[in-house]
């Protein structure tokens, strides 16, 4: 199978698994904004991703969004050092035009991941998991009140979203590139929309953070954030 | 001499494939700022040999940057600071006096070193040996105008053929990916009526040699193009992907 064993068809596997993440992380900043403006919004916007066959089979095929592209980016780190030998340079140079983000990708995504756990932590095992073993599960105002009521939650959510920020801002049009939908037009065209997408959801995000932060602080100690 | 400078020459020093190779710093005195890099290093060796020392090895051939054959990797860059230049198209006014100038052979899996700072680039031979050619008799020139192509598609062929095969590409790149140069080479053909009736079987054959050989896979870092001494471009890349994931839906 050319996804496995040659190097477009893994790039290929990294770039839709990537595009999917990028839809999703869009759906959920817009879903999270819900919040903002209306409890009852968001309380029902929960309900509706609750335990049921749809919502779970979304959960699925996102973990394994998650799951693949993770695999492979490991994958592809590993081979790519063995690719480069054993012996290293004794002096680099990043040239102009090369971003930071490029070459840290798998730094920024172990961040994100990173993240990820305690977010996952924070939300998904209080509402959806529990609900799934039948368990009591917290409505989505009790999560947020736990989660941002503590102190130590936004400036971790932050660093998390700049790391996201980077990540999506050289992933958004390495991502067209891997698939073949790039020329010398579009290049600079998918750079710009790739910037300008990942800095709006990024900020919506963090706006929310920064407002249920003002809204619960120090409405719960920080080991019951947890 | 006002147009002379001092350098110190930090040289990567590997006696064979199998040894343990190590940095030695050589100074060169009054070197004329017009003075080719390659030169200094002939200047370096001549003053070798006269100790009785052993030459620095390295690669060179037309000196006028159209053969590929020079390489090193330079303070950082390969063929050094200079961008769209070859490293025998390097002079020492790049250079300030006084300064140390550290030089590297290509560092690649699939390129081992030869001895010191030449490396063994065989495997670009093997990718182009695997359908880097049009295998049949295209017969005498055509009429003009026999065979329509858009000035915007000769342009690009032109432009991707004019890749040298030195493997700087390479060597920039943090993954040791073949990319740009194949994707260089796929180009040059699939953008002709002339390349296209093998452009399926040749795009799958060259990926499948490049990644066989032990090149990286390609993570759009932009470093190749960037350090391109022919400027080759990233969209050849994009093209490469389109073909090879055209080619391989259509099997």
């Amino acid at each position: 199978m050319w996804l496995f064993k040659s190097s477009v068809g893994r790039k290929v596997v990294m770039s839709v698994t990537g595009l999917f993440l990028i839809l999703f992380l869009t759906f959920h900043a817009l879903m999270n904004a819900v919040a903002i403006f209306s409890v009852e919004a968001y309380e029902a916007v929960c309900e509706f991703l609750g335990a049921n066959w749809y919502a779970l089979l979304g959960t699925a095929v996102l973990a394994a969004g998650f799951v693949i592209h993770i695999i492979y980016a490991f994958w592809l780190t590993l081979q790519n050092r063995s690719a480069r030998g054993d012996d290293r340079y004794a002096v680099t140079a990043r040239p102009k035009n090369v971003e930071w983000a490029s070459q840290n990708m798998l730094v920024l995504g172990i961040i994100v991941a990173c993240f990820l756990v305690l977010h996952l932590y924070q939300f998904w095992a209080k509402m959806q998991l529990p609900e799934i073993m039948g368990d009591y599960a917290a409505s989505g105002e009790e999560a947020l009140e736990l989660a941002f009521g503590c102190w130590w939650t936004l400036p971790v959510y932050l660093i998390g979203f700049l790391a996201v920020w980077f990540h999506i801002t050289h992933g958004f049009w390495s991502a067209f590139q891997s698939i073949g939908v790039n020329n010398d037009k579009w290049i600079e065209r998918w750079k710009c929309i790739g910037c300008w997408w990942a800095t709006i959801v990024m900020l919506l995000f963090a706006v929310c953070a920064i407002a249920l932060t003002l809204k619960y602080a120090g409405g719960y100690d920080c080991i019951g954030a947890c | 001499m006002e147009n002379s400078i001092s350098v110190k020459l930090k040289i990567w020093r590997q006696a064979g494939p199998k040894e343990k190779g190590e940095f030695v710093t050589y100074e060169l005195q009054d070197i004329p700022t017009d003075t080719s890099f390659l030169e200094t290093l002939d200047i370096l060796n001549e003053q070798l040999v006269e100790r009785g020392e052993e030459p620095v090895a390295f690669d060179h051939d037309c000196r006028e940057g159209i053969c590929g054959m020079c390489s090193l990797y330079i303070n950082g860059h390969p063929h050094g600071p200079a961008t769209g230049a070859t490293t025998c198209q390097l002079y020492m006014r790049r250079f300030k006096d006084g300064e140390t100038i550290t030089v590297e052979p290509w560092r690649s899996a699939a390129f081992p070193v030869i001895k010191d700072l030449m490396v063994d680039r065989n495997a670009f031979d093997k990718i182009q040996q695997a359908g880097g050619y049009v295998s049949f008799n295209t017969g005498g020139a055509q009429d003009a105008n026999a065979i329509p192509i858009s000035k915007v598609a000769a342009d690009e062929a032109m432009d991707s053929a004019s890749c040298i095969g030195c493997g700087a590409c390479v060597a920039a790149c943090k993954n040791g990916s073949a990319m740009l140069f194949v994707s260089a080479k796929v180009s040059q053909f699939a953008l002709l009526p002339q390349g296209k009736a093998e452009a399926k079987k040749r795009v799958k054959a060259m990926l499948q040699k490049m990644d066989e050989l032990g090149f990286g896979n390609c993570t759009n870092t932009g470093a190749c193009a960037a350090e391109c001494p022919k400027n080759i471009k990233l969209s050849n890349i994009a093209r490469l992907n389109r073909e090879y994931i055209s080619a391989k839906c259509s099997d």
